[in-house]
């Protein structure tokens, strides 16, 4: 089978995060970016399904420059090769900009099975990916914590997460769309020489005029939703913050806890 | 004619879903701020009580779709259901709740109508461009203020808790078919089972002391001094997603507790007290534990969202504080 795996370079939300100055987004300098978590996962599957039916990876994704680091570590994790949708027309579009320009991608590209994570972590519209099934006119699921291609690819037994700790169990259509959830499976490490393989592996970088795409569909342009504004959350009441080292820390929450609060 | 707000309703096992009252208060404070009327939209197969259930409430119309095709949710018959509905009746708003159902389906449905979505939506406020939505981003680190900045119909959903449920209405709704549903609507999934995930002997939600452990822990080869802390307190062990997902939360076969998730996709739980050492608290867990009596977060980031719903904080090294917090129980505790 050939997977195309959809990814997304996010701020580490580990990291100190700061508002830039025009209060739109981050301020991005000095800031950590990773593999979104759940696109993780969604490598991961991509690859060993790729390795069990004898066919390949091929990753995508649109960010800027920066973005090229994340493609060569899917690259030194086994993809065959990468699409980068760099150029500037395709950046800052909202969920249905960005699914515009991946599924274009994707049909120039050629898959029988499209892989991504569910949500993103720094915007998280949690809709990309379902967008992009429909420009594709294909099934998808959200949030898949198990997956098997069967009959030779042409259904696949889809396990979802659900509410309260359920999951429901069915069968689609391939090709689709699966947006997994993180945890599904056990990403791995790439290898050493993995690493080494990957630099002379490809990495495409269409035009939107390359994939038939015109400008206004796509990045601000085509988007529906703007940001005006991002911001620290109002703290509302907030936590009765407790000082000094741990154990005085310590001491003064489990007097708290017990003659202010009751519940010791 | 006064613009319109719909509300998708969600229901299993013939009872609506909480948050489908929660999406009707939404929509209710929705069409007074654009001085419109809201109507309910309920789909199914033998919908039964289900209807008398979502009239009750103070909707213009209750808009219902009773199909076989529908009896298990599926993307494809309830895209197919709404789309035509939509697209003649053109809706100001369409609500819906932010369920792991809806958001499989809703933006699924923007791309058939090529309509605006605003997904999470916690709040608004209707400015002089119009409305202007909040929503949580960077794992609810930080919100931001979104503006559709094209016309037609707008779908969004709304995040659990933003819109209480005992802010919707009561009344008596018109029930009415849903008007230009197509024939011959088809699953696009084929139902399989329903499976429960992992262990259900572990019921976190009559717990009364509860030490939940977040992905700040770092390790499946440090949890055991929370595990100590919980022995102290008599308390039960739960987890954040990631601390699953990482397989940190072992149990002595060396499986992974899933069960002991708590949060959106986990068990929603509500101790006297509950201890979150190194959760940063991402909204999809704070939806399980918010309805805790005293809340103790402990984490090493002081912006983590964590501390703004918990009532005591200590910035700083869980790995510290956890065994001093330990010692300080056990001393009161004798």
């Amino acid at each position: 089978m050939r997977i195309a795996v959809c990814i997304k370079q996010v701020p580490d939300t580990e990291a100190r995060l700061r508002v830039a100055k025009d209060g739109k987004w981050l301020d991005e300098e000095d800031l950590r970016f990773v593999i979104n978590e759940s696109d993780e996962y969604a490598v991961e599957e991509a690859l060993t399904w790729a390795e069990k039916t004898g066919g390949e990876v091929v990753i995508i994704s649109l960010g800027p420059a920066r973005v090229q680091e994340a493609l060569r570590k899917g690259l030194a994790l086994g993809a065959a090769k990468a699409i980068h949708l760099v150029d500037e027309a395709y950046q800052g579009g909202d969920a249905r900009a960005t699914a515009v320009a991946l599924a274009a991608a994707i049909q120039n590209e050629g898959a029988d099975l499209v892989l991504t994570g569910s949500q993103s972590d720094d915007v998280g519209y949690g809709s990309t990916a379902s967008l992009v099934a429909g420009h594709l006119g294909w099934p998808h699921a959200w949030l898949v914590m198990g997956l098997e291609v069967e009959e030779g690819g042409a259904t696949a037994k889809v396990t979802r997460e659900m509410e309260s700790g359920m999951n429901e169990v069915f069968r689609l259509t391939l090709p689709a769309v699966i947006e997994v959830q993180a945890g599904i499976n056990h990403p791995r490490y790439a290898s050493l020489k993995g690493i080494m393989k990957a630099k002379r592996k490809p990495i495409d970088k269409p035009t939107p005029a390359e994939l038939g795409l015109d400008a206004a569909s796509l990045g601000a342009a085509g988007s529906h939703l703007e940001i005006l504004e991002i911001a620290f959350p109002d703290s509302g009441d907030g936590a009765q913050m407790i000082e000094g080292d741990a154990a005085a820390a310590a001491k003064e929450l489990v007097e708290k806890l017990q003659k202010e609060a009751r519940v010791l | 004619m006064s613009e319109q707000v719909w509300v998708v309703l969600q229901h299993r096992e013939g009872k609506l879903h909480r948050m489908s009252k929660e999406a009707i208060a939404a929509g209710q404070r929705l069409a007074g701020e654009i001085g419109g009327t809201v109507s309910g939209v309920l789909l199914g197969s033998g919908l039964g009580d289900l209807v008398a259930q979502a009239s009750a409430f103070d909707l213009a119309t209750l808009y219902t779709v009773d199909d076989s095709a529908l009896q298990d949710y599926n993307p494809g018959a309830y895209v197919a259901a709404l789309t035509p509905a939509i697209r003649e009746q053109a809706p100001a708003f369409v609500v819906f709740p932010h369920t792991y159902q809806s958001v499989d389906y809703f933006p699924r449905l923007g791309q058939a109508l090529d309509a605006a979505l605003v997904p999470e939506v916690i709040g608004f406020e209707n400015g002089a461009d119009g409305l202007i939505w909040q929503r949580p981003i960077l794992g609810g680190k930080l919100q931001a203020r979104v503006r559709v900045k094209t016309s037609g119909t707008v779908l969004l959903s709304v995040q659990s808790g933003a819109f209480p449920a005992d802010g919707a209405a009561a009344g008596q709704a018109d029930v009415e078919p849903l008007p230009s549903v197509p024939s011959g609507l088809t699953s696009d999934r084929e139902i399989l089972e329903v499976q429960q995930v992992g262990d259900d002997q572990v019921d976190l939600t009559k717990a009364d002391v509860i030490v939940a452990i977040g992905r700040g822990v770092g390790g499946a080869d440090k949890v055991e001094s929370l595990r100590e802390l919980a022995k102290v307190l008599g308390a039960d062990i739960g987890a954040s997603r990631p601390v699953i997902d990482n397989g940190w939360l072992l149990d002595a076969d060396g499986n992974v507790e899933r069960e002991r998730q708590i949060g959106s996709s986990g068990q929603t739980v509500a101790p006297k007290l509950y201890i979150a050492a190194g959760i940063s608290g991402a909204i999809q867990h704070l939806v399980g534990m918010k309805g805790a009596t005293c809340i103790v977060a402990i984490n090493k980031d002081a912006t983590a969202p964590i501390f703004n719903i918990a009532h005591y904080g200590i910035v700083g090294d869980l790995h510290e504080i956890v065994p001093a917090l330990t010692e300080a129980v056990a001393a009161v505790k004798g």
